[in-house]
């Protein structure tokens, strides 16, 4: 069985596993990092979503043999130290607009919006509602008007 | 009118003995009890007092069946004792409270509820109570059973009698250590103050606040003008957790063992496995256990639940037809159609206009974000089970008679739910993951996959609804509506074996429709205006299991009062005035009023809209509360043809505004998450989501075409208003959103377009998306995910 070399959250462990087994199986099943959430499998409903090298992705459409030991896989649990503290600002947002319900998609909620927030400057705006239409992360208890508003109230303290 | 959705009935609170010191007195005075433990522990019955009738018994069919399952002794006996269906708030030497509750926390915020009741009652802060989910506890019967948004109403008062016996407990305590009177002493944030300024902490008192024996006891709650968390807006007790991935699902334990499973299923709903011809090739795969068939369908144990997809998808196996192999959606509708009982009130009399519609409501998938998930450790002599559930009672009976095992040896944890809805009412993922761990002799973690929810999962019955109206001089005159509907299945009774069985009775489940459905129809819809002579009645078609059913967060209002609605605005059209306008002046309650005009005020009803767009607004009256909803849509073809990848655009509501009365907010933050969460699903049931079901087969098969709200669906502006308190009792939130918003968006759409429209959701005439095979039954998971990084 092969062996794979991965970075996550700022952590370099080893696993074997067969090549193409995707990376939230890694994560979830033989790493016990469950933050990353499933909901389809097929890269649709965005529950798993994480960063690698700081881009949202979701890791149940990518092989382990896909990623490079020097990747940096981020997931939720790891989100705060790529600020240096407790809680990244987006998640301080969500608690202050009290945005979980069931909190089943939350993680990955907050990963996507911390990368639209990003993707948005880099295009040289800040965060807006057309780019946070775009985000396709589905919350099944409704919570989207205060995503919405837990979006703009973080991007303000990236 | 008191509307329930369930039939269940009786008081919701504990004993109230008569009282002599007047009535406001009398209602704040309640029984208890006090239990033998080593810290404090204080207690109150739910759901009614021991001396009472069994409430349940009367509308129940008498179920023959019962002891081949199970040994009614056994619960009886357990129902009986003097502790039965007594919840308890205990008091931890670190000053800590904690409370198992016996509901479900399904995202609808029960837990931060119980938690600010205790915090009201026992002057504890927040943060210093643990409110955990109680495993299946068989002795409260029917009263550990979380449906129709029933909790807040059936729970408010226990928990407070026994936060509040513990208050008067921790007093007398703190009076002996301090030397002074219990008068004199002041219960505040965890500590006993005494006027001088000395104080003793909770935690110091746990012990010495313990009873000896267990005793009955009175105590007075407070009067609602001293609330100081009850009423104020609060974050959720689980919040941390939720944003930082730490809340534990099913899926996220680990139990020595549990590895992933997931199961092979037949390509038409309700299909068995007939026989598997690579058994032994699919067992070499890499990752896997063990293959064994179960009875829906093969069961997969891997190392990943990725080794599981793939060898799940590997299997060859021959399928049994299912229940409705040669049903497609016409065939239900003609069958709908052929059913409906006639209306009376002949549609042409002299002299009187009459308004007439008939209405589609497909089929709605039920399921929650957190696919159905179970942990199963199955040994010979005991099993043990971990799963989010609604229903547990239920389940530890269930999964102790698919055993023969005592029922005591059958172990239920409840789990946090990540969404319920309804389909967490079924225990259908534990009995199979029972079967499997069995039949492999190994713990199993099982999951269904998106696909297996969404093909046979359950879904909210297809349904029709006929309304005709009559009116005259400025006067409505008649509105009758006759559903009819694909059976619901009632099976999970009260959530235990007895009424379970009873909805089973045959012929043709008699029991379900009978015993449940026609009294559920009637002790929850009603019309909330005053329109003279009103009839609303229901015939259900097929048996309560040819068909996969459920509620789907509420069952038949969404749908009834959506058809009412669209009714109402033509009333209004055709008598001449303005659908508000016309509301007001009909509307049947003034607690109904009241909230429609805030809704209207909040809403600008009447601003000037641009052409293809439109204000609609409607009300609803249900778990002893009231809704209006005002909605904005946009149907502008620049907007309805967005284009967004694989996905559904069309019309968009740009702006919801809810006015709710629920008696007493408990947390009207809370509440007002409730409440937005019920439009998405209003929004996602009129314009967007069904299911296509074609020769027993339903086309949908994940999120990228079973079309729930997405954020490009969202309105970019949702204002809920939570009403001050009205009645002084809680009520219902759950469900409570979502028949309002389906109404007005559904008339937003009718006045922005100018077609009302007759099925639902508006686009299911229009197949949008390719269809997922079948076989094999789970879509192979993708590679590419690296291309769609941002």
């Amino acid at each position: 069985m092969p062996t794979h070399t991965l970075t996550v959250n700022g952590k370099q462990v080893t696993v074997d596993v067969e090549d193409d087994v995707r990376l939230l199986w890694v994560l979830r099943d033989l790493l016990g990092i469950t933050g990353p959430k499933y909901g389809c499998g097929i890269n649709v409903c965005k529950a798993c979503t994480c960063h690698i090298n700081g881009k949202a992705f979701n890791p149940c459409s990518v092989r382990v043999a896909d990623v490079k030991p020097d990747d940096e896989i981020t997931t939720i649990e790891g989100l705060p130290a790529t600020v240096g503290a407790d809680l990244h600002p987006m998640q301080q947002a969500w608690l202050e607009r009290d945005v979980a319900q069931c909190g089943y998609c939350q993680p990955g909620q907050i990963m996507a919006a911390v990368a639209k927030v990003r993707q948005a400057r880099e295009a040289g705006h800040e965060v807006g509602d057309a780019d946070i239409d775009e985000i396709r992360n589905i919350c099944r208890c409704g919570t989207y008007a205060r995503i919405r508003e837990a979006i703009k109230d973080g991007a303000k303290n990236m | 009118m008191e509307q329930r959705r369930s039939p269940r009935s009786g008081p919701s609170g504990s004993d109230s003995p008569p009282d002599p010191a007047g009535p406001d007195l009398g209602r704040r005075r309640f029984l208890g009890y006090l239990l033998a433990a080593p810290t404090l522990a204080a207690a109150a019955h739910l759901g009614g007092s021991l001396a009472a009738p069994r409430h349940a018994g009367a509308a129940i069919p008498s179920a023959p069946e019962v002891q081949e399952v199970f040994d009614l002794n056994d619960l009886l006996t357990l129902a009986t004792k003097p502790t039965a269906n007594l919840i308890a708030v205990v008091l931890n030497p670190d000053g800590t409270a904690s409370f198992d509750m016996p509901r479900a926390e399904s995202g609808q915020g029960v837990t931060t509820m119980a938690a600010m009741l205790i915090a009201e009652e026992l002057e504890l802060p927040l943060d210093k109570i643990n409110v955990t989910l109680a495993d299946a506890r068989p002795e409260l019967v029917f009263n550990q059973f979380t449906a129709g948004s029933n909790t807040a109403i059936s729970m408010y008062n226990p928990i407070r009698v026994a936060a509040a016996i513990a208050r008067k407990q921790l007093l007398k305590a703190a009076a002996i250590q301090l030397g002074d009177t219990v008068t004199a002493l002041t219960p505040h944030l965890g500590f006993i103050e005494a006027a001088d300024g000395r104080r003793i902490g909770y935690g110091e008192l746990a012990e010495l606040a313990a009873a000896q024996k267990t005793e009955q006891v009175e105590v007075e709650l407070k009067e609602r003008s001293q609330f100081r968390i009850v009423g104020t807006p609060q974050n959720r007790i689980d919040a941390l957790d939720a944003v930082t991935g730490r809340k534990t699902f099913a899926m996220d334990l680990d139990v020595p063992g549990a590895l992933p499973t997931m199961i092979c299923r037949p390509p038409t709903i309700k299909g068995t496995p007939a026989s598997v011809a690579n058994l032994d090739a699919v067992r070499q795969l890499p990752g896997v256990t063990d293959v064994v068939p179960i009875a829906t369908g093969v069961a997969v144990r891997a190392r990943t639940f990725g080794q599981c997809i793939d060898a799940v998808n590997a299997l060859d196996v021959a399928w049994n037809p299912g229940t409705v192999d040669g049903e497609s959606d016409d065939t239900v509708l003609a069958k709908l159609k052929e059913a409906e009982l006639p209306l009376a009130v002949p549609p042409l009399k002299p002299l009187t206009g009459v308004v007439e519609g008939e209405f589609t409501f497909y089929w709605r998938n039920n399921a929650a974000l957190e696919p159905n998930t179970a942990v199963a450790d199955v040994r010979a002599d005991r099993a043990e089970i971990w799963a989010p559930l609604q229903s547990p009672i239920l389940c530890q009976e269930q999964v102790a008679a698919q055993l023969g095992l005592p029922l005591n040896a059958v172990t239920v944890h409840v789990m946090q739910a990540g969404g319920a809805f309804g389909r967490r009412m079924f225990n259908d993922v534990v009995l199979e993951a029972t079967e499997a761990s069995k039949k492999m002799g190994k713990p199993v973690k099982l999951m269904w996959h998106r696909t297996d929810e969404c093909r046979q999962g359950r879904m909210h019955p297809m349904c029709t609804s006929r309304i005709r109206a009559t009116y005259a001089a400025g006067n409505v005159l008649t509105f009758e509506q006759r559903h009819t509907s694909v059976a619901t299945d009632y099976t999970q009774g009260f959530g235990e074996i007895i009424t379970s069985l009873g909805a089973k009775i045959p012929p043709l489940g008699q029991g379900n429709e009978l015993g449940f459905s026609v009294p559920v129809f009637h002790l929850t819809v009603n019309v909330p205006y005053n329109f003279g002579a009103v009839t609303q009645l229901l015939n259900e078609v097929y048996t309560y299991d040819t068909f996969p059913t459920s509620s789907v967060r509420n069952l038949v209002n969404p749908d009834v009062r959506t058809a009412q609605e669209l009714i109402v605005d033509q009333l209004a059209a055709k008598m001449g005035k303005d659908p508000y306008t016309f509301r007001r002046e009909f509307v049947d309650d003034d607690r109904v009023r009241a909230v429609l005009d805030k809704a209207a005020e909040v809403g600008q009803w009447g601003r000037e809209m641009e052409p293809g767009t439109a204000q609609a607004i409607t009300v609803h009256k249900e778990y002893k509360g009231a809704t209006a909803t005002l909605i904005e849509i946009d149907c502008r073809p620049e907007t309805v043809n967005r284009r967004v990848r694989n996905a559904v655009t069309g019309p968009r509501v740009t702006k919801a505004v809810m006015a709710v009365d629920t008696g007493l907010p408990i947390n009207p933050r809370g509440l007002e998450a409730q409440m937005q969460g019920g439009i998405m699903d209003g929004i996602a049931q009129t314009l967007t989501s069904s299911l296509h079901l074609r020769d027993g087969t339903l086309l949908e098969g994940s999120w990228d075409d079973y079309f729930y709200t997405r954020h490009w669906n969202a309105p970019l502006e949702t204002t809920i208003i939570v009403m001050p308190p009205t009645t002084g009792e809680p009520g219902g939130a759950g469900e409570f959103g979502v028949p309002s918003a389906m109404a007005a968006v559904a008339c937003a759409y009718a006045r922005a377009t100018g077609t009302i429209p007759t099925s639902f959701p508006i686009n299911h005439g229009t197949l949008s998306f390719t269809p997922k095979a079948t076989v094999p039954p789970l879509p192979p998971s993708p590679t590419n995910g690296l291309e769609f990084a941002f």
